[in-house]
């Protein structure tokens, strides 16, 4: 009920950072990685770790903003892969190959949306149907094997020292970077994105309001099937092998970097910072593990909890705020 | 302890006052309870009742003030200790679990039981005669209650006070959605309660029942005492203007009108969910009120007009022309706007702010080379909370957290804000607030001098005399009569709307 001061909203917004702040800090201090915890080319490795789950997670956030799930995602992400390596292989230009990459992943995502609008079906569902669908496909498209393709200019996309050296970081995660600022960009400062938070919030008040929002739920699956497909080829980029079997269960990576980032699965909340630093959350953790020498399954438990522990946080958060 | 009076007050708050933030909620407020007394605690929403009655419950704590119960202090500290000492609150949402039985409700939390075994017989027979007590024997024990109907429920709850050996009832709205029936049967409980000697403080805006009902009545407005007494000795017009601070008539205000052309003209229109066609028309300058029963056809007529329902057959021209779609985003844009009965499930959406609720329909104002103005569309915003004296922190705020009135107003806002030329009100004023109803008259009234058309739907008789120019009447689907609203009374509107024949 207390008006919010200067230092509380100073704390609300700095929130989501002080979680990934905090996995820094712990790993720092310990002593068997300390030195090599922070180091530049460490981090440069984690943020090359980090581009196919981010690229996921944009598109999830805005699916999930709007009250929607995207749980093909991942599988999204194979076909996609297969998708750009199969056109390589066949002697098509890269450009075409990267092109069909990502519109195919598009066309799923697009279909996902026609489904969830004109069945009136939960995305839930159709998404799940479309996990086996796309993944099915992808292996049916390799006929069920890797498709070896020939290096090109793609596969320097996510090397790990870039090419030329002055841009410091790979071509992909600059990619990221530039796209995470323009759906961030768009979420907030145009018309569709208003109308993503309005659908996700209460469909009946924004169809009250004007807004179309069957158009609207098309394009916001269509433009996550976008991010799934450039994701793939990001995949393919890094493998430089188109491979169906790839990032199998990723989707619940990237919906999980959606919520711990403070996405609410019932709609009409969340951002792309927050999703940024959930991703970043969890390949710091990810990364920091393994220096230590645990073992996966010790990565698997303290993931389990922080996704608890993030969105509790959360909530708490909010009860205060209202 | 012995007390000097002859009879000391089951309840005693003096001097109750409460902050949140910078607003006072409570500045001072008094309040007392006798034994086998129903007292009637009205005021508008934002008055201060709830967060008096939270502070009885032990929910809140007084920053300054003192309660007694019967005498000694009382200084409770959660809920818990308040139910201990004999104060139970009903609520109007129930808090019943729907699936488990009555007896498992009535008994949740309060099982007798012998080493883990629930003793199921002798909890059975206190309910028995907990429900007898209260005349309501033939409810039974093993339904679950969603089998019930809400009258019913009510019982369940008040015998779950009882059993607690509830001393003061509070009882906040207790039939809001009751059927005639079920209210009658629960002023006998209510009266079989008193008699008993329970007090019970009855919180309602329904003023008629209130006089049915209660012994004393006390107001408060804006977190003070504004009045009370006996309610014998006061008429309605007198509560009213106590919570209000005045005068009834004082409501409907209404300038000098002057009738334009017509700016919708409906013929023939059945949407999906109408029974029979509807035409009419209306003008630029006017308001066209519809009264009729609940399900008689007004909201379908008018979700068919804006879109929200398909159309089926016949023909709508909106300000001289026919939109291209039936969809509500060209209705929109040919100057239609739509404030929806169900504000909470499909008038606002709830979690986002103010400024998003005010601008949603219309957002071309703040587009510059794709992007929205933040700052233009707050400021916008901001301006209409003023205009419309929105009780709100900032633009910025959830609309979750307004109380009905102001979320109505938010609702208004946003067709003022959309410059819509056909206003589209369904139950625009209910169960809100005196004053955010007087606010919103003033506002129909500003609106039609303006030259807009306004489509006024209602339940309620009074408010449609008093701001329509025109009334039609609906029965059974059918728009039956419109007439000037010199030429109805509230006998007349009732018989058009139960027999459709006037």
């Amino acid at each position: 009920m207390k008006r919010p001061t200067r230092l509380q909203s100073l704390i609300n917004l700095m929130a989501p950072f002080l979680g990934l702040l905090l996995v820094i800090v712990i790993f720092s201090a310990m002593p068997e990685v300390q030195s090599r915890f922070l180091r530049l080319a460490n981090l440069k490795a984690v943020a090359t770790q980090s581009v196919i789950v981010a690229l996921g997670a944009l598109g999830m956030t805005v699916v999930v903003i709007s009250g929607g799930i995207d749980l093909s995602a991942a599988s999204n992400i194979a076909f996609s892969s297969v998708i750009a390596a199969a056109a390589v292989n066949a002697g098509l230009p890269p450009v075409t190959a990267v092109l069909l990459g990502i519109l195919l992943g598009g066309l799923i995502g697009l279909i996902n949306g026609a489904l969830v609008t004109r069945l009136k079906l939960v995305p839930f569902i159709i998404t799940l149907g479309m996990m086996g669908i796309a993944r099915g496909l992808a292996k049916w498209v390799a006929h069920n094997q890797k498709i070896d393709a020939p290096l090109t200019w793609i596969n320097e996309l996510m090397a790990k020292s870039p090419h030329p050296p002055w841009l410091l970081l790979a071509p992909g995660v600059w990619l990221m970077i530039i796209l995470a600022v323009v759906v961030a960009v768009v979420l907030r400062r145009t018309v569709f994105g208003r109308h993503v938070f309005a659908i996700g919030s209460n469909e009946a008040t924004a169809r009250l309001c004007g807004v179309r929002t069957d158009r609207t739920k098309i394009l916001i699956y269509a433009l996550a099937g976008l991010f799934c497909g450039l994701a793939g080829v990001m995949e393919f980029s890094r493998l430089t092998v188109g491979d169906p079997t790839v990032a199998v269960g990723l989707e619940l990576d990237i919906i999980a970097a959606v919520v711990i980032g403070g996405g609410s699965l019932s709609g009409g909340e969340g951002s792309i910072l927050g999703s940024m630093i959930g991703v970043f959350i969890m390949s710091l953790l990810r990364n920091g593990c393994t220096m230590m020498g645990w073992p996966n399954y010790i990565q698997e438990i303290i993931i389990g909890v922080i996704i608890v522990a993030a969105v509790a946080l959360d909530r708490i958060r909010h009860r205060r705020a209202a | 302890m012995i007390s000097p009076e002859p009879r000391v007050p089951a309840l005693e708050m003096r001097g109750i006052a409460k902050k949140f933030g910078a607003t006072l909620a409570l500045d001072g407020v008094d309040f007392s309870l006798m034994a086998g007394e129903v007292h009637a605690l009205l005021g508008e929403n934002g008055a201060g009742k709830s967060t008096l009655m939270k502070i009885l419950s032990g929910a809140l704590r007084p920053d300054s003030g003192e309660m007694r119960l019967d005498g000694r202090t009382y200084h409770p500290v959660d809920p818990r200790v308040g139910r201990r000492d004999g104060i139970s609150m009903i609520y109007q949402e129930l808090t019943l679990a729907p699936h488990l039985t009555v007896e498992e409700n009535i008994a949740l939390g309060r099982e007798t039981h012998r080493r883990g075994f629930l003793r199921r017989r002798e909890v059975r027979r206190r309910i028995r005669e907990t429900l007898d007590f209260l005349h309501h024997p033939e409810i039974d024990l093993d339904a679950p209650v969603r089998s019930l109907g809400l009258g019913a429920r009510q019982i369940v709850e008040i015998s779950r006070a009882i059993m607690d050996r509830a001393r003061i009832l509070v009882m906040d709205e207790p039939t809001s959605s009751l059927t005639r029936e079920d209210m009658d049967r629960l002023f006998q409980v209510i009266r079989k309660l008193r008699s008993e000697g329970v007090g019970v403080v009855y919180i309602s805006h329904f003023l008629e029942e209130v006089q049915a009902v209660a012994d004393r009545f006390t107001v408060l407005r804006d977190g003070r005492n504004a009045g009370g007494g006996a309610l014998g000795g006061t008429t309605l017009d007198g509560i009213i203007q106590l919570m209000v601070g005045r005068k009834m008539e004082e409501l409907f205000p209404r300038t000098s009108r002057t009738r334009g052309e017509v700016v919708l003209e409906v013929e023939g229109l059945k949407g999906a969910r109408m029974t029979a066609p509807v035409s009419f028309v209306l003008h630029r300058g006017e308001i066209l009120g519809f009264a009729g029963l609940v399900g008689s056809g007004r909201t379908e007529t008018l979700r068919t007009l804006f879109g929200l329902d398909p159309q089926v057959e016949g023909s709508v021209v909106l300000a001289g022309s026919s939109p291209p779609s039936g969809k509500p985003w060209a209705r929109i844009a040919a100057g239609a706007g739509l404030l929806s009965e169900d504000r909470q499930g499909e008038g606002l959406a709830l979690t986002r702010s103010l400024t998003d609720n005010v601008t949603l329909s219309r957002f071309r104002p703040y587009l510059r080379h794709g992007l929205l103005s933040i700052r233009k569309r707050r400021q916008a915003a901001a301006d209409l909370i003023e205009q419309l004296k929105i009780k709100a922190g900032s633009p910025d705020q959830a609309v979750l957290g307004l109380s009905g009135g102001n979320q109505q107003k938010v609702a208004l806002a946003r067709l003022l804000h959309q410059d819509a030329g056909v206003l589209l009100l369904d139950e625009p004023t209910r169960g809100i607030d005196v004053a955010s109803k007087a606010q919103i008259y003033e506002w129909m009234d500003r609106l039609t001098a303006a030259g807009k058309g306004l489509l006024f739907v209602s339940s309620y008789f009074p408010e449609l005399l008093g701001v329509c120019d025109r009334i039609g009447v609906f029965f059974r689907g059918r728009l039956c009569v419109v007439r000037p609203v010199g030429e109805w009374t509230e006998e007349r509107l009732m018989a058009a709307a139960t027999t459709g024949k006037a």
